[in-house]
Order: C-alpha cells, then structure tokens, then sequence
C-alpha cells in the first residue's frame, strides 16, 4: 500500500480557515524556519481514502475473536464514545476555574467514589495515563513514604518472576533494586522464598492477582502479612482486575496501593497502543503524597508524572461503563469472564492442547507447546501466526516468561459460548494441522495482508521514516 | 442495566457443566474466606443507555464552554477539521491493541510510521518514536534518556512549564538524580547561567522554545553552550510553532519533544493529549517507548513492524530504559490526520494567523496599559501586566463568554490567541478590560 507521502501531489489541499482579519505582524528573519516544511499534501477526499485503506488492514475487537492474554480486549460500548464526545467535556481547558469545570470535577469525583469501592482503597488520582505509568506513580507514593518516615534503608522491591515486565521497569525508574523471587510449581508465590527475600530493606512486594498464569494465589493474605511484617507496602497491579471486580478487593488482600487499566478492565477501546487511563488508588496513609497539577494549583506537585488532570475523556467513557454495569454488572462481567475463560480452556485441553497449570482458571489460561516444540519443530509462534488466517488475532506469545512455549489466551466475558467454540474448532484445526505437517507451519500465514516479516533486517538496519527516492 | 454478556442463563449453566462445576461461586474457590465478597461492591449504576446518556449530559452541561478561549498555557484552543475527528473514530483503529501481530495489523503500524516521519520533517530530527503520554512525560523520559553513566545531573530551564519541571523534577527524584534549575532572565533563560552551571556532571538541559511565557528562546545559543560542555540539549516545542520557526534540528538540539496536542486533539479537560519525542540518529535505541521500522515480509511486500524493541519492559525488565508500554496511538494517528488535511500550507496558515493574532492582541492591551515586561519575540502566547489584578477582568470577559488568559500568580496574565479568536472578538475583549482596569 502507497504510503501518504508517495501519494502527494503539489497544490492538493483543503480550506479549512476563512482569510485573516488582522493585519499580518513582523516575522523577524533570524527567526524564520530555513528549511522546507515537508508535509503531504492532499484533498480531504484523498486522505479519507487513505487512512479507510489502512483501517481494512487493522484487526479490531469488532473484526473477530480477540483473546491477547493480560490485555482484556473486551468490547467497548458505543455509548462511552459518545459521552466522550460530548462538547461540554472535550471543549473545557484544563485550567478553568472550579466554578466553570465542576462537571468535569464530578466526573473524576464520581469516577473515584465508584473505583474505590470497587478496589477497596480510600482515595484515588486519574493523573498515569497508562498502566505503567500507574505502577510507576504506585512506586513512587510508596517511596514517598518511606523517605517521610526517615526510612532511606529500603532499597529492594520484590517481584515474582512470573510478574509484567513492567513491574520491574517500574522499579528500576523508582531507583529501586529488583528482587525477583521465583514461582513454586503451581505458578504461584512460593512463601519461602518471600519470607526469605522480605526484611529491613524490603520497600514493598509488586503482585498481580490473579497472577499472570491465570490464578488466584490463595495465600493472598499470608503473603501481604509477610511484607507488612517486615515493614514494606504492598502494590497490587491491577491489570488482571477484570477477573474478581465485584468478588474480591484488593484493599482486603492487604494492598495499599493499586493501579487500574481503565483501558482493559473499565471496556475504554485501547486505540491501537493507547490513550489509557492508569489511575491509582491508595490507602488513606498515603493520601497525602497523590499528585495535582504544579500550574493548576499554584503550588509544589510532589509525584506529579505528567500536565494536568490525566486523559480525562477515558475516564469518562469508564464512567458511563461503570453506570451502565453498576455493582451487580461488573460482578456478573467477571464471573464470565473467568467462565469463559474455563470454557475455552477445557475445549483446548480435551482437544489436545496441554495446559501450564491444571488447575481452575481465572479471566485467562496459559497453554505450553514445549512438547510440539520438542517433537514436530512447531513452536507457539507457528500456532500463533497459523490462527492470523482463521480471521482471529492469536493469544500473548512467550509470555509469562516461566511457562516455555507460552501461549496466554483471555478470551473475556463478551464473547459468547458460540464464538467461544468456534475459536476452538480453529485452535484444534491448527493443532491437528501442526501434527500432521508440522513443515507447512513455518510458512504460515498465508493469507493475510502480508506475510511473515522479516524483523531482523529490521532490528539491525533500521528505516523507521519515509525517504523520498532521489529523482 | 447491562454488562454486555452474550450468554443466557440456560447457556451458562451448560457451560459450568461442562467445566464440572456446580455454580459461578465455585471458580472463585481459591478466594479465602474474609476476601471473598457476598454482595458486589454498592454504588450507583446498573443504568439504561438513556438514563446513561442523561447522566453524563447533565455532568457535561455543569461545565462551560466558552465561545472565544485566549487561554493557552499548554493547551490550545485550535479549529479541528471535522475529517480529523472522524479518522480516528474508525472502529478498527479506535479498538485495535498495540499491533504485536503485524501481518494483521499493517494499517496502524504504517500509520504510526507516517507518523513518526512527519514528526522527524516538522522537528528537523533524525528518528521518532510512536508516542509518549504527553508533552512533560515526554521532557522527563527525554532527560532520562540522555543521563550516562557518568553525567547524571539535569538542569532545567525556570522558564519551562510549570507542570513540565514538576514532571522531570519527580522523574529525577524517582531514579535518585539532580536535577537544577537555570534561572530566567528577561522572560528567556538565562544562558549566562547557564553555562556557569554546566559541569561534567551534567547530563542533559532542557527548555522550551517557545518557553511558558510564550517567548522563543535562541536555541542555537543554547545548544552551543552546551555542546562545548558535553551535555545533550533536550528543547520542547509546540508543533504548531515549527510551521514558522527555526526547527530544533537546524538549532542544533540533541532531542525534541513537546506536546502533539495542537495537533487535532481538542481541549478535553487536559486529556488525552500526546507526547513527541524525536532525537538525532546517533540516540536512536536510547529512545523509550514503542518504534516502527520498514522491513519486508517473505513474499518481500513492503511491510512494517515494531522494532528495536531490545530497548523495552518487555524484554530487558528492570535494565530497560523505561517501563512504557501503552502509549498515546490513537492521539498520534490524531496529530497525523491533522498534518495530513492541513497540508504545509494549511499548517504555516494556522500557525500565520496564531502570531499574527496574537501580536495584534498584544498591542491593543499594551495600548490600554497592559504591557508585556520583555521585549523579545513570541509566538502566540506572551503575558502582561494587568493592572487591578486578574480576578475581576477575568469574571467580567467571563460574561462576556470569553476564557481570558492564565493567571500567573506574580499579578500578571498568560494570554493565548489561536486563528479561532475573530477579530471582533479580540476587540471586545480589549473594551472590556479597559473598562474594568479603569474603574
């Protein structure tokens, strides 16, 4: 496909303002941009066209089955959209006065009042615009704390290694030291090695839980006990929500502080890598240390990671979900998005497929192809690009990082059990395909827009911006 | 009420069947006693679409839109073409994760490169990356990314944003670094103090041109200065002013990142906006966040991909040069949709009539006995001295339906024009401060 630039013609253009109507200042020579401003230039009906021929090569949530493990590709309701957009919040400057802002105010305060109670946590600020950048505000709260106590001894964050790897990132821009502790046979904490690894110098444990292989770790409390003991926090990443919303709080597990992914759990569209929404929330202790905006409030911003109030149109379109599911919703969501996600996992199994852990499931399972790796050469990236021609983005590859050969599929609550059987009648295809010509698998895809790539070229003699040929 | 569950009763019932258990409660087994919930949490909701859609009207009606904004300090009240909001609501772009699998993806990951090409023409600059939140995380992962092993220490331009140096000043505290801030002087930095605070211990300095107070900063100068120190210059632009001024790249800056919101993405409360950040080749993999690249696929089709990604959380974990993952997509595929309908001509227009505006602004509240303090040039932001205060003029353009400028908390005002401020308007606006400054 012709990129914009090659489908430039001189002189193509749109009117979109009327003339001036004041007289044209001074601009100082010195000043003055030197080189050509070299932009594409099209008629309006040229650039719709072009961006309607890109949207036909993008797989969204609307175009099929969507189970990418830890990311929640619910559907994301049209109405949220619409409150999103509706003028009284995308016209309002960030710098109003209260008196002229209090919907937008209301917005966050309902927002907040809903997703505590949701978590379990007091307070909340919806500044991190993503997942990530939570965790990051979460570690610094907690650093925060610590430094206000006097306690500059703790230096070590612990983290599964089963864990996001932005949990540790996170830590390590927190200035932290990683200790990374490993997982027992069921994929979960084992006790003895945190007993071990938490002390004087423990600043707090990160956790997921349910935990990037899909499962509750029942010693939820005992571990959050071990690190309260041993005087860190405990942060709760919350990426993997969507499964006990409703059943269970991550303020009664003993976190205290979590981050949310409005984007995955709260049903806002993830808009091809972004904008999120990563608030956090804490408990009261920590309050006093949640960011504002330096300009909005005149003052000193401790913890402030970005301008202003966050990307407040997410958590609208979060709150019009919220409204619509209310406490009964999301407690009914989750309990079928962990009923699916068993569903499909037993599908899979009895259909051939081994699982990394026997064991329930929560909102997502983790399927390990050591062993057709082993025996046939077909490893979980041929599974994962033969399913691209079923018309179904294929799960998480190789992740989390202690299952060889994983496959992490979520398939969440909005699918039906219909949809849910189909996708497993596509998995056993390429599974039987994958026993029967195990060779073919590497060529696979074969039909969709382009095939496989070549990302090694692309790592060491990287393009990563349109040069017009030389004429 | 509704959870967008397409499973009836009788369905679920099979379903639990076939997984062997007798009830919903039972997959939550491993919740231990004292954490698992009888009752879902209370709080209202559990509504129709329509009581939905009142709900959030009525919150959006508590809010005031004003008709004229000559409000700016980082966020700009700019015309969007009506084709730049519809693009990006196509539903496959508004639904699609970060494009992992790219033989499904293709339209988003060449968008992206479009993007990440325009970005790299507009700043002057070598490589781009697809995005980072806003413009401050942008300055702080920016004087991240340049920090050595060595050089740890970042200064910081007084003349910034606030939000901006708070941003960078918690980045810095966070990963236990210096940071110093550099002095104004006559509403730009001062680059005397500047190069009195530049050591081998400084990493890299940012500042922003045009800086919060609207004025253009000499880049060139700065760069000089601390090239001949060994330190990176990080400036921080608005896009809008590169269409007129000498680019970061032709003054010599190591890295360039701002605020894309100017770019299509409407006011909003101050978010979703996103952040750039474009650099010269030599610091290519120092940049975080996630890249495009152009490569071929086995047919040898022109196709593009997510790379050099040994940079990332993903792989590298806690050795990674910073934990983002989720960026600002759809806000950059926005700013591209934007350049793409505006064109260069359409862009030098905007920015034209931003400065032309502006400066007329300007004069006629000088001539009413608001001055500016400096002297040197501006782009479209500039503040005055506003005798009496800001608080009553601030009510009274108020009711007249216009946003007057940021107070800056000194007494003066931070003003802003955009080409959407008619001239008519700006006259109306002049009449009623005179008015009230003169009682």
């Amino acid at each position: 496909m012709k990129l914009i630039f090659e489908q430039s013609h001189p002189g193509h253009k749109s009117q979109f303002l009327p003339a001036s109507d004041v007289p044209a200042a001074a601009l100082p020579e010195e000043l003055a941009r030197k080189s050509a401003l070299d932009l594409p230039e099209l008629t309006e009906g040229e650039l719709a066209r072009h961006y309607e021929a890109l949207a036909q090569q993008v797989h969204g949530v609307n175009k099929g089955f969507y189970p990418l493990g830890s990311c929640t590709m619910k559907y994301n309701p049209r109405i949220d959209e619409d409150a999103a957009a509706l003028p009284g919040f995308t016209g309002v400057h960030p710098l109003q006065s209260e008196t002229t802002s209090r919907g937008c105010r209301e917005v966050l305060r309902q927002a907040e009042e809903r997703l505590t109670a949701v978590t379990g946590m007091d307070r909340m600020t919806f500044q991190p615009a993503a997942g990530a950048h939570g965790e990051y505000m979460g570690l610094l709260l907690i650093k925060a704390y610590h430094e206000r106590r006097g306690d500059k001894n703790r230096t070590k964050v612990i983290v599964p290694d089963a864990a996001h790897g932005t949990n540790p990132a996170s830590a390590a821009m927190c200035g932290y030291q990683v200790v990374s502790i490993p997982s027992d046979a069921n994929g979960l904490v084992d006790l003895e090695k945190l007993r071990e690894a938490a002390g004087p110098d423990t600043a707090a444990l990160m956790l997921t839980n349910p935990n990037t292989v899909g499962l509750f770790d029942p010693n939820i409390l005992e571990i959050t006990r071990i690190v309260h003991e041993a005087g860190g926090l405990c942060y709760y990443d919350g990426a993997n929500l969507n499964a006990v919303m409703g059943w269970a709080r991550p303020g009664d597990m003993g976190f205290d502080v979590v981050h949310l992914n409005l984007h995955k759990t709260f049903a806002t569209p993830h808009g091809g890598g972004g904008p999120g929404s990563g608030p956090v929330g804490c408990k009261a202790f920590l309050a006093g240390f949640l960011p504002g905006s330096a300009l909005a409030t005149g003052g000193e911003a401790p913890c402030q990671v970005r301008a202003f109030h966050g990307n407040f149109l997410v958590v609208v379109k979060a709150l019009a979900y919220l409204d619509t599911l209310g406490g009964e919703g999301i407690r009914e969501a989750a309990a079928q998005a962990v009923l699916n996600a068993n569903y499909l996992m037993h599908l899979l199994r009895d259909g051939g497929y081994p699982m990394a852990f026997d064991h329930t499931c929560m909102h997502e399972f983790v399927i390990t192809l050591e062993k057709l790796k082993h025996e046939k050469d077909v490893s979980a990236l041929d599974v994962a690009k033969a399913l691209l021609d079923h018309g179904m983005h294929p799960p998480t590859m190789y992740f989390p990082l202690i299952v060889h050969e994983a496959l992490m599929v979520e398939p969440t609550e909005t699918e039906s059990k219909e949809s849910l059987e189909a996708a497993a009648e596509s998995y056993l295809e390429v599974l039987a395909e994958a026993n029967e010509n195990p060779a073919d698998m590497h060529s696979r895809p074969l039909h969709t827009y382009v095939r496989r790539l070549d990302e090694v070229t692309a790592a060491r003699s990287p393009i990563v911006k349109y040069e017009a040929p030389i004429a | 009420m509704g959870s967008y569950v397409p499973v009836t009763p009788e369905e679920r019932r099979a379903m639990l069947e076939r997984v062997g258990l007798p009830s919903v409660e039972a997959l939550y087994a491993d919740v231990p006693e004292g954490v698992l919930l009888k009752e879902p949490p209370v709080f209202t909701g559990g509504f129709s679409e329509l009581e939905v859609r009142r709900h959030m009207e009525r919150l959006a009606e508590q809010n005031r839109v004003f008709s004229t904004i000559l409000r700016g300090a980082g966020a700009y009240d700019h015309y969007i073409p009506a084709i730049v909001r519809a693009i990006p609501a196509k539903e496959a772009f508004l639904t699609a994760y970060t494009p992992y699998q790219a033989e499904i993806s293709q339209g988003l990951l060449q968008s992206i490169f479009e993007y990440q090409t325009m970005i790299c023409r507009l700043t002057g600059m070598d490589v781009a990356n697809a995005s980072v939140y806003d413009g401050a995380s942008a300055a702080a992962e920016a004087c991240a990314m340049v920090r050595e092993r060595r050089r740890t220490v970042t200064l910081v331009s007084a003349c910034a944003h606030p939000d901006v140096i708070a941003t960078i000043r918690t980045y810095c505290w966070g990963s236990n670094h210096e940071m110093r801030l550099i002095p104004e002087k006559d509403g730009v930095t001062d680059l005397d103090a500047l190069r009195a605070a530049l050591d081998d211990q400084v990493s890299g300095v940012y500042l922003a041109s045009p800086n919060f107070l609207g004025g253009l900063e000499d880049v060139s100068a700065a760069a000089e200065i601390c090239h001949a120190a060994g330190a990176k210059l990080i400036v921080g632009a608005n896009p809008m002013a590169l269409a007129l001024f000498k680019t970061p790249g032709e003054a010599g800056a190591d890295v360039c990142v701002g605020d894309g919101q100017p770019l299509g993405m409407p006011l909003s409360y101050g978010g979703p906006y996103v952040g750039f950040m474009a650099a010269r080749a030599a610091l290519m993999r120092k940049l975080p966040g996630r890249i495009v690249g152009q490569t071929t696929d086995v047919d040898g089709k022109r196709a593009f991909v997510l790379t050099l990604q040994a940079r990332e959380q993903h792989i590298r974990r806690e050795k990674a040069g910073s934990n983002i993952c989720s960026n600002q997509a759809l806000c950059a595929l926005t700013a591209a949709c934007y350049l793409g309908a505006v064109g260069p001509d359409g862009l030098r227009e905007v920015a034209r009539q931003c400065y032309d505006k502006a400066h007329y602004f300007a004069e006629k509240l000088a001539s009413i006995g608001l001055p500016r303090r400096e002297k040197g040039p501006f782009f479209h932001e500039f503040a005055t001295e506003c005798p009496g205060g800001p608080e009553k003029m601030l009510v009274a353009l108020e009711e007249r339906d216009i946003l007057g400028g940021q107070p800056m908390g000194d007494g003066r005002v931070l003003w802003c024009v955009t080409e959407k401020a008619e001239r008519k308007r700006l006259d109306e606006a002049v009449a009623v401060i005179r008015e009230v400054t003169n009682l």
